[in-house]
């Protein structure tokens, strides 16, 4: 008998039908990876097997643990199950925690909602699953708040208090999809670990099929609410079938076709920036602090160049680039384009800033939903001298046409498009006034592997169109690979290696880059030539 | 938690500065001459002369105002001159009643408040929150002194619980003190009940859709323990906030129910004391309002940092 069995599980919410047909297995000490875009049902399938659904959700079929069918418990039968013989591990180890409460507090709560033990006993055991979880409490105390650790450190609090009563099943629903690659790496050989060494089953959902290729033992790939393809990790790379699967498997490993024309001349320089930042004194009367987020960094763009900027989360690129826009001025050094200082004294230089833009990694938080499409794709266009308005109406249409929509499309709002599009809109935002560079601040981080490759296509094309430069900020390797010429590495406010792109990948030289190359997960060789 | 305290506590202290000069210069300077404005049109000028000397108004405005700072530091509010007697005195037997009635009409809005719209979020959707989001509404609209004259109509007049109005003073014991404040409070408290109903309400909701309610509820929590044991404490920033502005309100606010049950409350004062041009004794009644209001933000902010760990780094 399988640990888990699901058997033909549908599901409709209101009525509206979003699993069809769903049968997965899965043994007790294995791994099930569960792959998927957004929208095919893969959280669902894991919230059905919690009993976690929205109101007005109708699940129907079975889901057998252990030979007990979940979905004819009653709610209060659920909440015995729930901590003690499944465990969930979720996304956003960010807002995954009560922010109020210590973690150990919180730990323990798992063990004292399921069984009778005095406080004492339940605080060891919580420290105890602490340490399974490689987060022990004579570094971390338990007296910690959520506030005081990073994002890896939660995401362990959060597995801490799923397995802290050993439980059989394991559901993790994108662990590591927001935390930076090192940590990714980190966390998936922990939750690797957990389940050689305790012989829990393991469903691992992820959009990211190296993540998944990398560690389950069996295989689903689901797509609209059906599993359209399953089988053992090692053949089902080079056996699938499916026509979505191969897809999914091609737009993975997509590189886009860039023509190569790379200027001689420079068209960002950058040179020795420092930008500090000065943090609140520890006693009342104490001295101010100051961090350093930027510590003297210098590069040259190349006009025509496409260059990658890659680093984990606090490395200071952010900082980096909010300096090259001019949206904060820099303690020293200089930030040039084609020559033309970005801040003059203390404004920043409006000539130079229109000839340089944009693109943020949320299609949903960087537009004004009040507003129509033509009028967001139009806003820069305050950078320039007054303009008719018949002529900004066909830069719109020009814009909107060029990243693939229709000049119709000006007249909708922003929550009438998917994400791809409304990426695509920023893309055409930062197209309008016709710049030479376009920053792009992890710009497909937010999308699915296969729009992510039509973004990536169209991001290539524009730059052949055009002659566009591309500055590309990103924590994805894999990404940064595909599209840029050259690369940088940044790590704690320095840029620790540079090279040719091929050539920083396959020959680290510095033990950062080293290892983060390592950490990124990557698909079967075999599957990826 | 020491250094947010001690910064908090230096902008308590700078914004009564600020209060005290901006109040200072509202009343004394701007509009004119204090003594006949308080005197009228039709003084004498023997009269004016002599105000003007018991005012102090023939003294530079500097030491005018460091005389008037001095004073209420040392609880010298000066005299008033419509009753002839020391304002803080006045101010005392008023605050006597109206604190009391605040306090009183606070804690009724909290108990109210609080299980109603716990109550409500835990049925979200449900015909019982359907029906409290329309009692509230009501709630909110009704005028309190209409509701207040109900109330006398029905407890004081028909079914004599209680008296129609005025207050039997501290003297005469607690219970029946408290007796003549009863429906005086009940009006003041519905309409704040209300509204306090309705933001604990939604600030549960958000509260029950974050991350870590769904994280709880893995854990084996039921919708209710996740309710009381994690959102609750989390939805209380929002409710803090509008519990200080309500007190704020309630301390001066209750001017008209005052009238309605004849209290001799702080409202009542500074009305009579406008009427009657009093310049002493609106301007300290005022100064007195300003104080309660900053330091009840001050208490809040503590109560925040209380709650939050977060705000205790800062």
């Amino acid at each position: 008998m399988s640990l888990l069995d699901v058997r033909n599980l549908s599901l409709a919410i209101h009525g509206t039908p979003i699993l069809h047909d769903v049968s997965l297995t899965l043994e007790a000490g294995r791994i099930l990876g569960v792959i998927g875009e957004s929208g095919s049902g893969k959280s669902m399938t894991a919230f059905s097997t919690m009993q976690l659904l929205p109101q007005g959700a109708e699940p129907t079929g079975q889901i057998l643990l252990d030979g007990q069918d979940i979905l004819t418990r009653t709610e209060r039968d659920m909440c015995s199950v729930r901590g003690r013989e499944i465990g969930m591990v979720f996304q956003e180890p960010m807002t995954a925690l009560n922010p109020l409460k210590r973690i150990g507090d919180q730990v323990a709560e798992t063990i004292t909602q399921h069984e009778r033990v005095p406080r004492r006993a339940a605080m060891e055991r919580a420290a105890d699953a602490l340490r399974r979880a490689e987060l022990p409490p004579e570094k971390f105390p338990m007296s910690r708040f959520p506030h005081e650790l990073s994002g890896g450190q939660r995401q362990r609090v959060v597995i801490a208090m799923a397995i802290a009563l050993r439980p059989r099943l394991l559901i993790a629903d994108e662990p590591t999809t927001a935390l930076d690659v090192t940590t990714q790496a980190q966390i998936l050989a922990l939750l690797k670990k957990l389940v050689r060494e305790e012989g829990m089953g393991l469903m691992m959902i992820s959009h990211d099929l190296a993540v998944v290729a990398d560690m389950a033992d069996e295989i689903a790939i689901m797509q609209k609410g059906r599993v359209v393809e399953t089988g053992p990790a090692e053949t089902l790379f080079c056996e699938m079938r499916h026509p979505y699967s191969k897809a999914l498997l091609a737009a993975s490993t997509h590189a886009p076709e860039r023509g190569s024309e790379v200027a001689e001349t420079p068209l960002l320089e950058v040179r020795k920036v420092r930008r500090s930042y000065a943090l609140p004194a520890k006693t009342p009367f104490g001295a101010r602090r100051e961090i350093e987020a930027v510590k003297g960094v210098s590069f040259t763009l190349k006009r025509g160049e496409s260059l990658g900027l890659v680093g984990e989360s606090g490395c200071g690129k952010s900082t980096l680039t909010r300096a090259i826009l001019g949206l904060e001025e820099v303690q020293s050094g200089e930030i040039a384009l084609a020559g033309a200082p970005v801040f003059t004294g203390h404004k920043p230089n409006p000539e130079v800033r229109r000839k340089m833009q944009v693109v943020f990694q949320d299609p949903y938080g960087s537009f004004n939903p009040r507003h129509r499409v033509a009028r967001l794709v139009a806003e820069p266009f305050h950078l320039l001298p007054d303009t008719p308005r018949a002529e900004r109406d066909s830069a719109v249409a020009e814009a909107l046409e060029a990243v693939g929509l229709s000049a119709a499309d000006g007249a909708k709002y922003i929550h009438e498009f998917s994400g791809g599009q409304r990426q695509r809109i920023a893309i055409a935002r930062a197209l309008i006034t016709r710049p030479e560079l376009i920053l792009l601040d992890e710009a497909v981080s937010a999308l699915d592997v296969q729009v992510r490759a039509q973004i990536l296509d169209l991001l290539a094309d524009l730059s052949d169109r055009f002659g566009l430069s591309y500055l590309f900020i990103s924590h994805d390797l894999s990404v940064v690979r595909s599209i840029t010429d050259r690369v940088l590495v940044m790590k704690s406010g320095e840029i620790v290696e540079e090279g040719p792109t091929e050539q920083v990948f396959d020959s680290p030289q510095h033990p950062y880059t080293q290892a983060l190359v390592a950490a990124a997960p990557v698909l079967p060789d075999d599957v990826a030539a | 938690m020491l250094r947010f305290t001690l910064t908090r506590l230096l902008s308590l202290c700078l914004s009564l500065a600020v209060a005290s000069v901006v109040i200072f210069a509202a009343i004394e300077v701007l509009p004119g001459d204090p003594a006949s404005i308080m005197l009228g049109v039709n003084a004498q000028p023997d009269t004016l002369a002599a105000l003007r000397a018991e005012l102090g108004l023939d003294q530079p405005m500097a030491a005018r105002y460091l005389d008037w700072i001095g004073g209420l530091l040392q609880g010298d509010f000066g005299i008033s001159y419509t009753y002839r007697t020391p304002v803080v005195e006045m101010i005392g037997d008023r605050l006597a009643v109206s604190l009391p009635l605040a306090l009183f009409s606070l804690a009724l809005t909290v108990v109210i408040a609080f299980p109603v719209g716990i109550w409500a979020a835990a049925r979200r959707g449900s015909v019982a929150d359907v029906a409290i989001m329309g009692l509230t509404q009501l709630g909110v609209a009704i005028p309190n002194f209409w509701f207040a004259m109900l109330m006398v109509l029905v407890f004081a007049i028909n079914l004599q619980w209680f008296s129609a109005g005025g207050f039997a003073g501290w003297d005469a014991g607690l219970f029946p003190a408290l007796k003549s404040l009863t429906l005086p409070a009940i009006a003041l408290a519905l309409p704040q009940a209300s509204i306090l109903a309705r933001v604990m309400r939604s600030a549960l909701l958000d509260t029950l859709s974050e991350d870590f309610i769904r994280t709880a509820r893995a854990k084996g929590l039921s919708r209710r323990e996740a309710l009381w044991r994690h959102a609750l404490r989390n939805a209380l920033i929002p409710v803090l906030t509008i519990i200080g502005m309500q007190f704020s309100f309630l301390l001066a606010g209750g001017i008209i129910i005052e009238n309605v049950f004849y209290l001799p409350g702080l409202g009542r004062l500074i009305f009579q004391a406008i009427s009657a041009r009093d310049l002493i004794v609106v301007e300290s009644v005022v100064m007195l309002l300003v104080f309660a209001v900053i330091v009840v933000n001050f208490l809040v902010e503590l109560a925040y940092a209380a709650v939050d760990p977060r705000l205790r780094a800062r």
